[in-house]
């Protein structure tokens, strides 16, 4: 309690806004005096300025959050270039900009400032807008918003914003000396799923020694009733996160992975520089973002798309020449093959490096894939999961099609199942196999292009999801697209919820043990080849 | 000079069982490769010159922080040698690559020391690296610089630590994010990449915020693999524990490229700074430069050091650094940055070559006997001194907060250097134990 002096004034300020001029009030020297204050009495002033409103407020807070407002002998005011004006109403000082000690900006001080300037938006003519303060000012709700809350509320029309600002002052009510308006605040926060509501109606039914909190025993009841409502808001929305997380998981190691199961599920080759042409795939992405921000900065936004073929193509390309090149000459020889892949991700890595640096290279996630949706306060669902989430489904759906409209699928399908037999009637193996591992290595390409949304683009990017993209073709039974598709759900949302429950560190060590459980028992997988055409 | 030296040993290798062949043209090339991406000493062997071992990480996870501190070790070598050398020699510098795996470290400081007899080695960036050439050093009698903040509970003969202490970093973070100005946190998450600094770190912050009274349910520890790039379930885990009541903070030890994925989540689930600030330990300028930090503004990091400091030392070093970078074909040259490891590397060279210059030897235990009490004026903006007894300098400490162009502001400093406290008064045992 030593700051009884700003506080008052601040409250003077307050009171006489609403009394005599409740938007037009010019400030007086006395409501920005705390800024010259300690810290306490400084954020007390910019949150009353909020409150307050009115153009002069608006032009104050914009001078704090610009750097310019500061104190000068006591006084506020705001430096403009080299000179001096008073912050209350803007009239010149003969005063050097020197000599000015500008406020610092630090968070504490822009959470004010954020609090204030949605005191002002209240008042917007912009829905949204009004939306947004009122749900920054209930996060920040305290006595002094109280009256701001009800004057709002009065003039509020619209549902959703009243009932975020209801809530708002039910919290401040929460605290309020009448029994009745504690009693209506609790029941009005029934209807929150915020955790911090939570918490403060639990902080009710505590007792302190053989005394409860909250006196009245109806309240008590009241608010025991809305801490169970909010609850299982939270715990729905909970698991609703996590099944997404583990969904995401699984559709970004089923990116990873869909390339390996159509190269191993035809050719049996287990090609250890799987994980490199996810990495060139995610480097096609970064020059395709250069091209867009030298060449169509208007669009750059969209570069995301523009890089799907870009990506497909430069890692079928890579995929291509490998083939061409190196693993032709090694079919049915597993071990030689796995060494020689194994030598081409080395060379990639290091051909990557040297062209592009051993650093990581800087992706920005377009504005329409940042940010997400808010199921309740906590859980959020980021766009850019969303987006790859939908992405993966259209390539599995591209795949799809493939293997079963087109000739080329046929023959692919034909190959997998009887090589022998195949090139017997007439379908050109050695084609097939070029073909099938470029199209193995594009879809690696565009699951690189995923990756490179939401984790690192660098040279040894690849090596990382090399052991994650073979465990899912090996749960999932080789040459099995179905297999590869249940292996990656099914890992990705029991790591999540391992994770949840005991640790990145832990959740990982359990998914392994699990998986050499699995292959022990079911050395085939989940799906296995079966009949007369699979290879003894 | 390189290619030569490859090309030599792949023939070599040919020249074995020739039933082996095709085996043994891709373990050349695997060789090869990773040869060239290990990097060879450079210049040529010669009487006058005094070798100086550069072991940092250029490729793998550390790679993104570790780069910018060889660059800066080379051009503080060049400057020297430019103004004359050390005792009239010029200085070789040994550049090799540990690849940011932790027991080949041990193996590039053997070589460096055996082999190339370095007069002192400036290297490492993690604990686990440090701990992992600790023994090298001391079994071959050798000096590492080591430039990096650290968690401490160590003091070798052999180091000398340019980087801070834990109560010349963390502790006054968390004692600014507990006071008015910072928000005043009431609960942390204390949240890391699993190795030995975090979890020493967390221990002796767990230990700390005991001591000021905040209570066992008000703390979170979470740790997560090197490398690791899904934070969904942790940043969802944290915003719940902010939501339970009271004013939270992070206390961030995650080390190297997995900062860009934390961040970039922590964007995207609406973290603000404001409601949920994140103070960093080793995250600095570098590390920001591959994320789009508009998201960040406001969360913290403490330095020692920061790009945007204010004084003539700085405006020098952080000019020479952008020159010497477009000079050398530093990739991105024309946005490279300096930070606190960079400060330290640079310090901690000018340090030795003063010690080397008082003892008027490079031998190991003259120039150790030097070290202690010597004194350079840093870019930090004071008078840096290494303490005369426990290998650490004196440092002044800084926090500041992210602005949208990936720098500083800085919001607290200390009006003087601190001596640092390897063994913390927070960790039971450690009484009596500051001195070598």
């Amino acid at each position: 309690m030593r700051l009884p002096l700003p506080r008052l004034l601040c409250a003077c300020a307050l009171v006489l806004a609403f009394l005599v001029a409740p938007a037009r009030a010019a400030l007086d020297e006395a409501s920005l005096a705390g800024l010259a204050g300690d810290f306490q009495s400084r954020l007390d002033t910019i949150e009353a300025l909020g409150v307050a409103g009115g153009e002069d407020a608006r032009r104050v807070l914009d001078a704090l959050e610009a750097g310019a407002l500061g104190v000068a002998g006591g006084r506020a005011v705001i430096v403009q270039g080299e000179s001096v004006v008073a912050a209350a109403n803007g009239e010149a000082l003969a005063l050097a900009a020197s000599a000015v000690e500008t406020l610092t900006v630090n968070n504490r001080v822009r959470r004010a400032l954020g609090t204030a300037r949605a005191a002002l938006a209240l008042a917007s003519a912009d829905r949204g807008e009004r939306l947004a303060a009122a749900r920054t000012l209930a996060d920040n709700a305290g006595q002094s918003l109280l009256p701001l809350f009800e004057r709002a509320l009065a003039n509020e029309a619209d549902d959703e914003i009243r009932g975020v600002l209801a809530r708002a002052a039910a919290r401040v009510n929460l605290s309020s000396a009448d029994p009745a308006q504690r009693l209506k605040a609790a029941r009005a926060l029934g209807e929150s799923s915020d955790p911090a509501v939570k918490a403060l109606l639990a902080a009710l039914l505590e007792k302190q020694g053989d005394v409860w909190v909250e006196p009245n025993g109806e309240v008590r009841a009241a608010a025991d009733m809305a801490i169970h409502a909010i609850d299982r808001r939270i715990a729905t929305a909970e698991t609703v996160g996590t099944l997404f997380s583990g969904l995401s998981l699984g559709s970004i190691l089923l990116l990873a992975a869909l390339g390996l199961a159509i190269t191993y599920g035809v050719m049996g080759v287990i090609n250890m520089a799987h994980g490199e042409l996810l990495m060139v795939g995610a480097y096609a992405t970064f020059l395709v973002q250069g091209l867009f921000r030298s060449y169509l900065p208007a669009y750059v936004d969209w570069y995301v798309a523009a890089a799907i073929p870009a990506a497909f193509l430069a890692a079928a390309l890579v995929g291509v020449a490998m083939e061409r090149l190196v693993l032709r000459h090694l079919y049915g020889r597993p071990l030689e093959s796995l060494l020689a892949t194994w030598g081409l991700s080395l060379v990639l890595i290091q051909g990557a490096r040297v062209v592009f640096g051993p650093q990581n290279v800087e992706l920005a996630n377009p504005a329409w894939m940042s940010g997400g949706i808010e199921l309740a306060a906590g859980v959020v669902l980021p766009w850019n999961r969303i987006v790859i989430v939908g992405f993966a489904v259209f390539v599995l759906l591209l795949i799809w099609l493939m293997m079963q409209k087109t000739r080329l699928g046929m023959f692919v399908r034909a190959v997998t199942q009887n090589r022998a037999m195949a090139g017997c009637v007439g379908v050109p193996t050695a084609r097939v196999d070029t073909l099938a591992f470029a199209i193995g290595s594009g879809v690696a390409g565009l699951g690189g292009l995923a990756l490179s949304q939401i984790a690192n683009v660098g040279p040894a990017m690849g090596s990382g999801y090399i052991v994650d993209a073979f465990m899912v073709v090996v749960l999932g039974g080789v040459g099995q697209l179905a297999g590869a598709v249940w292996a990656a759900l099914g890992l990705g949302i029991v790591a999540k919820f391992l994770e949840g429950w005991a640790g990145a560190v832990i959740a990982k060590i359990l998914v392994l043990v699990f998986i050499i459980v699995f292959i022990q028992k079911r050395p085939q997988g989940i799906f296995a080849l079966k009949g007369r055409f699979a290879d003894s | 000079m390189e290619l030569e030296t490859t090309h030599k040993r792949c023939t070599n290798f040919h020249q074995g069982d020739p039933s082996m062949k095709r085996r043994n043209f891709v373990q050349a090339l695997a060789l090869s490769a990773s040869i060239a991406a290990i990097g060879l000493p450079v210049g040529a062997h010669a009487a006058d010159t005094i070798k100086v071992g550069v072991l940092h990480s250029l490729s793998g996870t550390m790679a993104i922080s570790e780069t910018a501190l060889k660059n800066v070790a080379l051009m503080t070598i060049e400057e020297i040698n430019a103004a004359g050398g050390v005792m009239g020699k010029k200085l070789e510098p040994v550049v090799v690559d540990p690849a940011s795996n932790w027991p080949l470290f041990a193996e590039k400081a053997r070589q460096l020391i055996s082999q190339d007899k370095v007069a002192a080695v400036f290297g490492c960036w993690t604990s686990v690296s440090r701990k992992s050439v600790n023994p090298v050093f001391k079994e071959l009698n050798g000096l590492l610089f080591y430039p990096v903040q650290y968690e401490g509970e160590e003091l070798e003969k052999n180091v000398f630590y340019t980087g801070a202490a834990p109560n010349q970093q963390a502790i006054p973070a968390v004692e600014y994010l507990m006071s008015a100005e910072g928000g005043g946190a009431k609960r942390f998450v204390l949240l890391g990449t699993d190795y030995v600094y975090p979890r020493t770190t967390n221990k002796i912050l767990r230990a700390f915020l005991k001591s000021k009274g905040v209570a066992e349910a008000d703390i979170m520890e979470d740790y997560t693999p090197f490398g690791h790039s899904d934070y969904q379930t942790i940043i969802a885990k944290i915003k719940k524990f902010a939501a339970e009541g009271k004013k939270t903070a992070v206390i961030s030890t995650i080390n190297g490229d997995s900062n860009v994925p934390f961040y970039k989540e922590l964007g995207n689930a609406g973290l603000k700074a404001t409601d949920v600030p994140v103070v960093a330990f080793s995250v600095g300028e570098e590390e920001l430069r591959g994320v789009d930090t508009k998201p960040l503004v406001g969360h913290l990091a403490a330095w020692n050091y920061f790009m945007t400091l204010k004084n003539p030392e700085n405006d020098a070093f952080a000019k020479k650094y952008k020159e010497w970078a477009k000079k050398n074909g530093v990739p991105n040259a024309d946005t490279v940055v300096t930070n606190d490891p960079m400060e330290a590397t640079y310090v901690g060279i000018y340090m030795w070559k003063q010690a080397v210059e008082k003892a008027k030897s490079t031998e190991t235990d003259k120039v150790i006997a030097a070290l202690g009490g010597q004194t350079f004026k840093a870019p930090s903006g004071f008078t840096l001194t290494m303490d005369k007894t426990n290998h650490h300098l004196h440092k002044p400490v800084y926090i500041g907060e992210v602005r949208g162009d990936g720098q500083f502001d800085v919001v607290w400093k200390t009006k003087e250097p601190i001596r640092a406290q390897p063994w913390s008064p927070f960790i039971a045992g450690n009484e009596g134990k500051q001195k070598l």
